[in-house]
Order: structure tokens, then sequence, then C-alpha cells
């Protein structure tokens, strides 16, 4: 992995001048995606399902995107992405074309755990080669915070507001890395902007699989989340360090944990910076808070020991 | 801002915008409540400020090093400042009524000058 300064003299993918709100890290991830794009090798082409990124980077008439970028509804991100994929395959087969091109389809979690899902599965079974990244922010954000299937145990959305009966939302978030691993994929990996070497390493390894790959990515809401813009990274660091957001990768089928904190710190680290989650402080609402530790425990362990296993597809015959 | 919007037979087919990157027309500096300042006798270019900007606010010289702020893009979310790991601090956010009137060199000078 190059330098950061290497880095920077790039041309960059995404340009200034979106909407995005201040502290927004959707532009963050995006940029470390095409700094770690091997773009002197091969050409971009991106997907984007709606979602926040997509409405405040495409405002017409204006673009921040230096790459041929799509727009498209919410939920088919993944099947517009396999169609270009597909026509290209057609031009390079007939001849009109020999560039090397890869294909990233982008949406948040809205589109990706909810409603883009069956167009994502439906894509990853026909094996199309492409990189699907899915900003997770926990929420509907991009029209005000509502529940979606990612948002953590307690969390407290516009629709699943916390109250004197309720306390937030009362279901555990899907785990989303394990649903797409069900499909057998070549690739899936989580990561987090904190960890910018990290997700580089990941972005460049998904690129240059021959197959579809998932890319699962933590994406702090500073509006959505309720805390100050300029700890946007300070959260997804925390995220990682409580092991809330594990940082693992998949790679035909073997797990492998990239980073293991020295001290895995108390899930109240990350809560409590984050007015989503006040009211499980509140007195009474201990076991709330007991309650979240023991799902994040529970998937730590889980990982750790399906770490040591260290199965991989094929290997298992004989 | 656009100077003007488009007439009905100069839109192209599907809304498709020609000039890649054209966003960098719409100036978010104006958002700005703080600003960050940058000192660059304590920086240690490590360019943290630089991978973890949201709006490509740092401007990077021909051999990739931090060559200060653009501020006609940057929102002030501050978090360049908070990412900063030099001791002291290179970057440091000040109020925008406070920068009114003043050059960089200017600011530069009140914000740091109690360090050394």
């Amino acid at each position: 992995m190059a330098l950061l300064n290497e880095l920077a003299k790039k041309k960059e993918g995404l340009v200034s001048g979106h909407r995005l709100c201040p502290g927004c890290t959707h532009s963050v991830i995006t940029r470390q995606v095409f700094a770690a794009a091997d773009t002197d090798k091969y050409d971009i082409v991106v997907a984007a399902a709606t979602g926040c990124f997509e409405v405040s980077s495409g405002l017409y008439p204006y673009t921040s995107w230096n790459v041929p970028w799509i727009h498209t509804a919410f939920e088919n991100a993944a099947s517009t992405i396999s169609g270009v994929e597909a026509m290209y395959k057609v031009w390079k087969r007939k001849g009109k074309t020999n560039k090397d091109v890869r294909f990233i389809a982008l949406a948040s979690d809205g589109g990706t755990y909810d409603i883009g899902f069956q167009a994502l599965s439906g894509a990853i079974e026909r094996g199309h080669q492409f990189l699907y990244i899915c900003n997770d922010n926990n929420a509907y954000q991009n029209t005000g915070n509502q529940r979606s299937s990612a948002t953590p145990f307690g969390g407290s959305t516009t629709t699943s507001p916390n109250g004197k009966i309720k306390f937030g939302k009362e279901q555990p978030r899907k785990d989303i890395v394990s649903i797409i691993e069900g499909h057998h994929l070549p690739y899936v990996a989580q990561a987090s902007p904190s960890n910018w070497r990290d997700l580089m390493n990941k972005v460049k390894k998904a690129l240059d699989v021959n197959g579809p790959t998932y890319l699962n990515i933590i994406e702090p809401c500073t509006t959505g989340w309720g805390f100050p813009p300029h700890m946007a990274i300070d959260i997804a660091q925390l995220a990682v360090d409580t092991c809330v957001w594990p940082l693992y990768e998949v790679t035909n089928g073997k797990i492998v944990i990239n980073y293991k904190p020295k001290k895995k710190l108390p899930v109240t680290e990350y809560l409590k910076p984050q007015k989503r989650f006040a009211h499980l402080f509140k007195k009474g609402n201990e076991y709330l808070i007991e309650e979240f530790q023991r799902q994040v425990d529970n998937h730590w362990e889980w990982l750790l020991k399906r770490e040591e296993c260290g199965i991989e597809y094929g290997t298992t015959k004989e | 801002m656009a100077e003007k919007l488009l007439n009905w037979d100069e839109v192209l087919i599907g809304g498709t915008i020609k000039d890649p990157g054209n966003s960098k027309q719409y100036e978010t500096g104006s958002w700005r409540v703080e600003r960050p300042v940058w000192n660059p006798d304590t920086c240690i270019q490590c360019m943290f400020c630089w991978v973890y900007c949201p709006d490509s606010a740092i401007k990077v010289d021909e051999n990739g090093k931090m060559a200060g702020i653009d501020y006609t893009f940057c929102k002030g979310c501050g978090i360049c400042v908070e990412q900063c790991p030099s001791k002291p601090k290179s970057l440091k956010m000040i109020l925008e009524s406070q920068a009114k009137g003043k050059t960089e060199e200017e600011l530069r000078k009140e914000v740091f000058s109690s360090e050394k």
C-alpha cells in the first residue's frame, strides 16, 4: 500500500461541492475507495442507489463524480450494475472496446438491507463481476432517520422512538455480512473509514476478484445518530474498538479478523456520545445496555471461534 | 450557482450531465460556522487530514504534501482538527466571525502565537 502522499497526488474520483452535511463520512469512504483503486490500470463505473449520497452528489445540473456514474432507484443498484457489466462483456467480445473496467455499486443500508436486497442477492447469484459497497448509516437518514433493519438494538429513530412504553428499536440488527456470505461469493468484508489502510486494502482486493464482492462499511451519521460533526471518525473508531463493528473479511468462506482491539472497550463508550442512545442511560434502563453488550459479545465470540476453525470452501472434502 | 437554467431543448436525454465533477462550481464554503487554521511549522505531513476530509478541501501540492485548506469548499466540520496527530495540533478551529477581514497569515499568527 502506497503512502498517503503518493495517493494524494492521484486525480480524485469524487470532487468537492457535493451537498452532504458537514462531517458526513459518505464522501470520506468514497474518497478512500477511489484512492485505493488502481485507476492507472483500470477505469471505474459507479451505480448509486437512492440515498443520502446519491441525492447530494448528483443534484442536477451538478455532479460531484469524475467517473461515469448512474443514478438508479432505491431498489436496483445491483441490477443496474449487472446490466452495465453484461453490456461491457458483450462489447469486449465484439471487439468494440478493450478497456479494463471495474464496476462498483454504491448504496446505503436502506438500499441494501431492505429495499435493494432482492436485486443484490440476484446479482450475486448470477455471478457478475462487481463490487457492492454498503455505506451503513443504520437508518433511512436521507428521509429523516427512519428505522431500517440495520438500526441497532435500542436505537431511537423517528419510526421507533423511545418513550414511556417503548425503548427504541426492539429487534437486533440484521447480520447482513453473514447473509451475503451465504451466497458463497469469493470475497466479503466489513470495514470502517477510521481504519483507512484496512479499508483501502479491502477495496483493492475486492476490485481484483473475478466475481461479485461485497463490502459493508460503517458510516457515522452526524444528524441521525446525534453527535457533533467533528466526532464522525472517532465514532467509527469507537465502534471498531468496542467490537460493535468488527473488521473482518471472508475469502472463500475463510474468515480473518483484521483488527483485534488490544483492550476491548465496553459498549457504553460507543453509546454515550450518541443522542439516539441517550435514553439507554436513564435510570431503570440498565438492562438494555447489558442486553446490547451481550449481543455484541456473542457476535464477537462467534467470529473469534470461526476464525479459529479456519475452514475454507472446498477443503472439507478430504 | 449555475448562471442560467438549461432550455428544454438543451437538456440531454435521461438528464445526463456531460461535464464530470462540475459541482466544483457550487461553493459550499459559505456553510461554514467555524474554520480550521493550519500551522505549517508543526505539521508533520501525515496527510490524515487529507484522507479524512469529507469535502476534498485539503490542498495538495505536486509532491503530495499538504499545502493548506481550500476555504471555498471547507464546510468546517472539524474532522481534520480532531484527527490531527501532531503535538501541539497543527490545525485549530476558530469562529468564522473571528476570521472576518483577516488574511490567512494574520490568523495563523494570532491562533498559534501562544505555542511558541
